[in-house]
């Protein structure tokens, strides 16, 4: 004769539940991580000279310690910032104000006009870490819309949409983000 | 003739609540999930900038943290520090905390560690070059801004 097993009292189960949920809850955060991905310059060897460049190829981008904005040595703003690196960066053949145009022969687009031009930023040391990311953000911004024009012209799709991984290295071969970061000086003080 | 029976009222029957467990449980399994462990304690207070052109920082382990700001305690000054794992160190701990970071991870993974940068907005850019003038030293040369997502008007 089977002896009725009692039930096992499941009221607590929910209590129980709770309280781990409510661990991971305090313990644990969701915050995803985002940001701007840069990769640095290896260090300079001193023996070795930079590479010249010819001024009309350099943008040359300043920032005080007032976070105000020198482009090219006139008094520049934050908000048309974006348009003046992508108009610099942009091919304009036979233009000496602009930079020189190189012909470039890249697998999957074929021979494409490369610009030589390159920005150079420059911060000082009291320039505040958000004007810096608004910088470094309005550049990112100028070399995406530069890149999309490239990539709808050629795939018909923007850079971000690209599926294949060779036609975004191509994009990236046609218009690499050139941005080189002066030593910064101490100019403006703390 | 059928008759359905009237039910007397007994008072209301109780809610089952035997699947409240399960409930609970979903919840716990969704959070276990989409959250990540909280692996240091921050002393210093960080407000990110917001920037447009922000990437994802895929690999959670295969990044290393660096925190610069403000101390969150008045005991410990009001001038901007830097925090490697759980304590304050200064730009000279920088090659030492990333050759720690190296040798924790797996031969293979080194070459993609990233460095994470988390800097209050209101530091200014002095502490944070000499940062990456270390890391460049030692060839931590992928380094990635933090900043939250701000849609671009």
């Amino acid at each position: 004769m089977a002896r009725k097993v009692p039930e096992v009292n499941a009221g607590s189960m929910a209590d129980i539940a709770f309280l781990l949920l409510i661990f991971f809850l305090v313990t644990t955060t969701m915050d995803v991580d985002t940001g701007i991905i840069r990769v640095l310059p290896p260090p300079l060897d001193k023996n070795v000279d930079p590479p010249k460049v010819k001024d009309r190829n350099i943008m040359k981008i300043l920032v005080n310690s007032r976070d105000r904005l020198l482009i090219n040595g006139e008094p520049g703003n934050i908000n048309n910032l974006k348009e003046k690196v992508k108009d610099f960066m942009d091919i304009h053949p036979d233009n000496p104000n602009y930079p020189e145009i190189k012909m470039e022969q890249i697998e999957m687009i074929g021979e494409v006009p490369t610009t030589k031009g390159i920005i150079s930023l420059k911060n000082d040391r009291g320039t505040s870490y958000k004007m810096y990311i608004n910088v470094q953000d309005e550049l990112a911004a100028a070399f995406r819309e530069l890149r999309d024009n490239l990539s709808l012209e050629k795939f018909g799709r923007k850079y971000d949409d690209l599926v294949l991984e060779e036609q975004k290295e191509a994009i990236e071969k046609a218009i690499p983000i050139r941005v080189s970061e002066a030593e910064p000086e101490d100019v403006g003080g703390k | 003739m059928a008759r359905f029976k009237q039910s007397k009222s007994k008072g209301l029957p109780a809610i089952s609540t035997s699947s409240l467990p399960d409930i609970i449980f979903m919840l716990l399994f969704f959070f276990m999930v989409t959250t990540t462990m909280r692996e240091t304690t921050i002393f210093v207070k960080i407000k990110a900038p917001a920037a447009s052109e922000v990437e994802k920082l895929e690999k959670k382990s295969l990044v290393s943290y660096i925190y610069i700001g403000p101390p969150t305690q008045v005991k410990y000054g009001l001038e901007p520090r830097i925090q490697l794992n759980d304590q304050f160190a200064t730009v000279n701990d920088v090659p030492e905390y990333i050759e720690q970071e190296r040798n924790a991870r797996d031969e293979a993974d080194r070459k993609f560690l990233t460095t994470s940068l988390k800097v209050d907005k209101d530091v200014k850019m002095g502490i944070v070059t000499d940062v990456k003038q270390e890391l460049r030293k030692v060839g931590a040369f992928k380094i990635n801004y933090s900043t939250k997502k701000e849609v671009r008007q």
